[in-house]
């Protein structure tokens, strides 16, 4: 089944015609509309005018999450506020976190794209859809929720945690299908289990899983334990949300980009140059079609790989790999995007620390854990030497993450000099989890 | 000066964590008076008494430990049956509170000597005085 069939199935010259199409309508909006992009187009010498065709993409300069971040909260937006309806924003410590914008127009957009991603699932108006994905700034919750009603399917608005409801409800209102991170979704099942509910039995069928890296190995897994079809969604808010790309369920291979909205390129990380199709490099994606927040090259800092060739299911649009990994220091930790440099912010607001630390994700059982290591320095002991102010600070440690982070970590004080130096760029992150 | 000085190292919960102490103090040539070791799930500090408070401290810094120093009592108490609950009814009816105490036997066998951490110090050293109790120096700790 396929929501949209002439735009998911278009031949593929015709799909390049319209994206040089709206391309350039999008170059000449945005260079009119935000001075972000017009001064990035002047120091790059290039006019809107200079792009002909989807090659020309290339002459245009990168947008970067530092530049969203210069630029925030609304300094990327290229339509007055009263035209937009919606902000989400990604986590951040204050002032650092990306605020997304978006018209009606846009919501609309991104509600069909949803709503093609669970046919793409093979989802009808008669599945009832459990939504576990937050609700509130994170685009998961809310993104799905509209796909759903677009598609006149029965959303129950779960959001995420407090799983023994969660798990009352998948067996009382028998949702066929279920949205929520991987890592979440192998929980429940565990967790199910151990309460003795036949997890198999359930009505569930399909998974529509995202916002976390994840491996063929975990699918497999999440498939038996809860005897369901477990498909891969790709979004990050700052392109629109999930939605961006998703599995077919007739080959499970690959996720197919919604190209009459967003042009796709890889790159090599280190040199910037475009790489040709089926190399693994960082995925770019240029929005063609959003009126609040048009996105022009924005480096995902995701790794994957695109392939054109064509699917069994009969669309025509191109298909990433599954995210292998990062081309930077950010790890997702259940869900939420953490870099180390919001972590040093938030140690170095605390007197006496120094920032000298070092992150360990890793996984017990199914859910990710984040250890931060951090040094004992000589000033914050000498005054006192005393247990409870050490453990003082590890509580406020603890809380500050999760207040301007909003994940969890265990924090572990280190003797002074334990944690390694590094000349040049560190490495703060060590992530023992195998995807 | 009544108080006695304690140093405190932060130690991480590890095997050879505590031997790597007491092998840079018995190189130095430093003796140790008496110690006390507080724990949690993930680290814990080593409370010491030492007779060269300053050499500890220069070693100790010099081999990459952690070191503080917090102001502690010694109290001489008869070692008999009662010894310490005398002292600790007599803090208690001045409402002063103990953070933490640790003991150790003078050589001769007659006394022990509890150290004391309070949170209002020199308070607790003028009442002890005052209720007649023997409160020792630092340099007299030092040298036992």
């Amino acid at each position: 089944m396929i929501y949209n069939e002439e735009f998911e199935t278009l031949p593929r010259e015709a799909l390049e015609a319209l994206q040089v199409k709206r391309l350039q309508q999008v170059v000449q909006r945005v260079y009119h509309t935000v001075g972000f992009y017009k001064r990035a187009f002047d120091n790059a010498g290039v006019k809107p005018d200079d792009i002909k065709s989807l090659d020309d993409l290339k002459r245009l300069p990168f947008t970067t999450k530092q530049d969203l971040r210069d630029n925030y909260p609304y300094g990327m937006f290229a339509v007055p506020m009263s035209s937009v309806v919606r902000v989400h924003a990604s986590s951040g410590t204050t002032g650092r976190s990306t605020v997304v914008g978006y018209t009606k127009r846009d919501i609309d957009t991104w509600s069909e794209l949803m709503a093609r991603c669970f046919v793409m699932a093979g989802l009808t108006k008669n599945d009832i859809i459990h939504n576990a994905y937050g609700y509130g700034l994170f685009t998961g919750g809310l993104g799905a929720h509209y796909g759903a009603e677009k598609l006149g399917a029965s959303v129950i608005p779960m959001s995420g945690g407090n799983t023994k409801r969660q798990l009352m409800i998948l067996q009382d209102f028998g949702p066929t299908a279920i949205c929520a991170t991987p890592s979440y979704t192998l929980y429940l099942a565990e967790q199910g289990e151990e309460m003795g509910v036949d997890m198999r039995s359930l009505k569930l069928r399909v998974g529509i899983l995202g916002a976390e890296p994840w491996s063929q190995k975990m699918r497999e897994q999440i498939e038996n334990k809860l005897n369901i079809t477990a498909l891969d969604i790709y979004g990050l808010s700052e392109v629109m949300g999930p939605g961006v790309s998703m599995e077919c369920v007739e080959s499970k291979q690959g996720l197919h980009i919604f190209e009459d909205h967003f042009i796709a390129e890889i790159i090599n990380p280190d040199t910037g140059e475009v790489l040709p199709e089926g190399e693994v490099g960082e995925l770019v994606f240029t929005t063609v079609t959003k009126e609040a927040f048009p996105l022009v090259r924005y480096r995902t800092r995701d790794v994957s790989r695109l392939v054109k060739a064509p699917c069994r299911c009969g669309r025509t649009l191109v298909r990433m790999d599954r995210i292998t990994g990062r081309s930077d220091d950010m790890i997702i930790i259940r869900g939420v995007n953490v870099f180390p440099s919001q972590i040093e912010g938030v140690l170095l607001n605390i007197p006496g620390l120094e920032p000298h630390y070092m992150l360990i994700a890793d996984r017990e059982g199914t859910l990710d854990t984040l250890e931060v290591q951090v040094e004992v320095g000589e000033k914050l002991f000498a005054e006192t030497g005393e247990v409870k102010v050490l453990q003082e600070l590890s509580r406020r440690i603890t809380k500050d993450i999760k207040d301007y982070l909003g994940v969890s970590a265990k924090v572990k004080l280190v003797e002074p000099k334990t944690v390694q130096r590094f000349e040049g760029k560190a490495k703060r992150v060590i992530d023992k989890r195998t995807i | 000066m009544k108080k006695v000085e304690q140093i405190s190292i932060f130690l991480e919960n590890k095997p050879g964590g505590l031997e790597f102490v007491t092998r840079v103090l018995k190189d130095a040539g430093i003796n140790i008076r008496a110690l006390s070791l507080a724990d949690t799930s993930d680290f814990g500090v080593l409370r010491l008494i030492v007779n060269d408070v300053e050499k500890a401290k220069q070693v100790l810094k010099e081999n990459g430990f952690t070191v503080g120093r917090t102001s502690v009592v010694a109290v001489l108490v008869p070692d008999r049956p009662g010894g310490l609950h005398s002292i600790l009814e007599s803090l208690s009816k001045e409402k002063i509170n103990v953070e933490y105490m640790y003991a150790f036997v003078e050589r001769s066998g007659e006394h022990a000597i509890i150290i004391f951490r309070f949170d209002a110090t020199d308070r607790a050293i003028d009442s002890l005085t005052k209720s007649g109790f023997t409160v020792l120096p630092g340099e007299k700790v030092y040298s036992l």
